[in-house]
């Protein structure tokens, strides 16, 4: 396989409460690929959406990147950079240009304030150079790239006047303004209903294979890793419990996390009336965060004596990695 | 939009009527009238009115009729402009306030301009900066502006510009300027007297809007429009200003409204203890004189700057907030 375009090792990002701090992400690897979407999927509170915005360096106080590597494959080619290594200012020019993101919430994350074309040109005239003239041409086009109906009419009216799914659809075309090469979109398809998450999964697919878009999908439902990713990186409590492609996760999964999130897929072949499984317990609360692997206390494979004290390490070849005793790595 | 601004307007309008009834029933509620307060003024520096000349002067003025007789022959006049004759001055209103209104404005616009400058950028530090020194010690000041009522402010400011400055900071004017005709070199002198008074009716306000644009901003500074604007690789500088102090404006615009009326009768204690020539201190010796004419008009024009203020803080929310505009149309 190529290159990855981007390649996080080891990631972490605390964020110091005054109650301790909290490992919101611990030790995250995985890779992206030109032209290939990489879902992230875990529950709420695994540090998703924090890594998205460790990758940015747009976390926010007082949450702090305090190790790893975040490894960007320069679009002319040579050795990666380490992004956490760039200055702010240097940092600020990998965001849109090279890293764009796609929020959850499409109203919430647009300014009420100004109209969509003001947010989507400041960005195109401060990385591009572009005037206000051939920003504002370049928005209508890219509206219109993501199916927004009369583009040029649309361009001066403010996000309130937008129904959900055309607001989404206005965030990917700010998010796609620079031209960037990897697109992570977290949760973009949540707040939407049924339809139009639809459209806007066809949308990004669409976009990826007309652009080669590397993209980093976030995500809590596994329908929608199915039907979008190629890699799937399963996250529990801050850390990347297995990797691999995504037809491989589906069929042999092989930590019981991600054994017991397949399971609680509801499925159209399933008896009625019956329940539908879930995982046993909760997420631990942040500041207690379990000694040895983290999932031990909600594990139905639990090797006693052992899972309890040591953690597991990633065991298998890079594209196919899982973290558990089950599958090897004892001391 | 045109509808909108016209019904504001007919409805100012009648918030003015409105304003000008009650005044006249409020004037009118203490017991007594002008007469007696000038008998008893007379009557303690020892002179006496007699009961023909008390009867007269009632007659004079109108006093014995009922009071919707007495409002509406006032309120008749005011509306083509003559706002009647100050009992106790024996004067026209109009030449009673003279320039006291335009220095009133002044005063109050001067003022206005002072809590914008400083409430506005040190609420921007202190919100980004939270918890941070300088944070402290705006709060600390602020509160402590809040806390001291400002005509103690102005007194403790006279102390020490007399004692360490031997300058006597009260009235707007110079002596020798007080009394004389409108010049260039009489709105220089006004120009020099007017910023400590500004400021001083400015520190309570500038505390409170402090502590607005802080918490307003805290609650901006979390949205999650604030974390798009960096991702489009902004400087911290312009995401910023653009897009959460933008929002957070919106409360100080529909303070406007507020904050005249504020000013206006917070300038009333000041402008005694300063001894500044404003309408404060003409309205509060002529209620106590129960000069009806004068008091009445006196309230009525802070009505109509009350309600002229809201008019426009309306305007420039429309304004500011483009959901506004479009809930009008």
């Amino acid at each position: 396989m190529a290159e990855p375009i981007l390649s996080v090792r080891n990631l972490q990002t605390q964020f110091a409460a005054q109650e301790g701090v909290v490992h919101a992400v611990d030790g995250v690897d995985f890779d992206v690929f030109e032209g290939r979407t990489l879902g992230v999927v875990g529950e709420s509170g695994c540090g998703k959406s924090v890594t998205a915005r460790s990758i940015l360096g747009i976390v926010e106080s007082p949450g702090r990147v305090v190790g790893g590597q975040i490894l960007l494959r320069p679009a002319k080619g040579g050795a990666p950079i380490d992004l956490l290594t760039l200055s702010p200012k240097a940092m600020r020019d990998i965001r849109g240009p090279e890293i764009a993101l796609v929020f959850q919430e499409p109203m919430a994350s647009f300014s009420q304030y100004y109209t969509i074309g003001n947010q989507i040109t400041e960005a195109i005239r401060l990385h591009m150079g572009m005037d206000a003239n051939a920003a504002r041409a370049r928005a209508i086009d890219l509206l219109d790239m993501v199916g927004v109906p009369q583009p040029s009419r649309r361009v001066d009216e403010y996000p309130f006047q937008l129904s959900g799914g055309l607001r989404q659809r206005v965030m990917i075309a700010m998010a796609l303004a620079c031209d960037p090469r990897v697109l992570i979109a977290d949760e973009p398809t949540t707040a939407l209903d049924v339809t139009t998450q639809a459209q806007i999964l066809d949308l990004l697919r669409e976009l990826q294979q007309k652009r080669g878009l590397a993209i980093i999908l976030i995500t809590h439902d596994m329908g929608v890793i199915a039907e979008m990713a190629h890699d799937v990186a399963v996250m529990y409590l801050g850390r990347a419990v297995e990797t691999g492609p995504v037809g491989e996760i589906f069929s042999s999964p092989k930590h019981p996390y991600t054994r017991a999130l397949l399971r609680s897929i509801p499925t159209v072949l399933a008896k009625p009336r019956t329940r539908l499984p879930t995982i046993a317990g909760s997420i631990p609360h942040p500041f207690n965060r379990p000694t040895g692997c983290p999932y031990h206390p909600r594990c139905s494979e639990i090797i006693t004596g052992l899972c309890e004290t040591a953690e597991p390490p990633a065991v298998g070849e890079a594209s196919r990695e899982v973290r558990c005793f089950l599958h090897g790595g004892r001391p | 939009m045109i509808a909108f601004l016209l019904r504001r307007l007919a409805l100012g309008v009648m918030t003015i009527w409105l304003i000008s009834v009650l005044s006249f029933v409020i004037i009118q509620l203490p017991p007594g009238d002008f007469v007696d307060a000038y008998i008893a003024q007379l009557a303690s520096s020892g002179s006496s009115v007699s009961a023909e000349e008390a009867q007269a002067m009632r007659l004079q003025y109108g006093l014995g009729q009922p009071f919707y007789v007495q409002y509406g022959k006032w309120i008749s006049r005011v509306v083509v402009g003559d706002f009647g004759e100050s009992m106790e001055w024996r004067r026209p209103v109009t030449q009673v306030i003279g320039d006291r209104l335009w220095l009133t404005l002044l005063l109050s616009l001067g003022a206005l301009i002072v809590t914008w400058t400083l409430a506005l950028p040190i609420g921007i530090y202190s919100a980004v900066r939270q918890y941070s020194v300088a944070d402290y010690i705006f709060t600390l000041v602020g509160f402590i502006g809040i806390a001291v009522p400002n005509f103690l402010m102005a007194l403790i400011i006279m102390y020490f510009a007399f004692k360490f400055f031997g300058a006597s900071v009260g009235g707007l004017f110079s002596a020798e300027f007080a009394m004389a005709p409108w010049s260039w070199a009489k709105a220089w002198d006004l120009a020099k007297h007017l910023p400590l008074p500004a400021v001083i009716l400015a520190l309570g306000g500038t505390a409170q809007l402090i502590r607005i644009m802080r918490a307003n901003l805290l609650d901006e500074l979390r949205r999650p429009y604030v974390v798009t604007a960096r991702a489009k690789g902004l400087s911290e500088t312009r995401v910023i200003l653009k897009y959460p102090v933008r929002a957070a404006l919106n409360p100080f615009a529909s303070n406007i409204a507020y904050l005249f009326p504020y000013l206006v009768s917070g300038s009333i204690i000041i402008s005694i203890v300063l001894g500044l020539p404003t309408v404060g201190p003409l309205l509060v010796k002529s209620l106590v004189a129960q000069d009806m004419f004068l008091a009445g008009t006196i309230v009525l024009l802070l009505g109509v700057l009350t309600v002229v203020g809201t008019f426009i803080s309306d305007l420039v929310l429309m304004w500011v907030d483009p959901r506004l505009r479009h809930q009008m149309d």
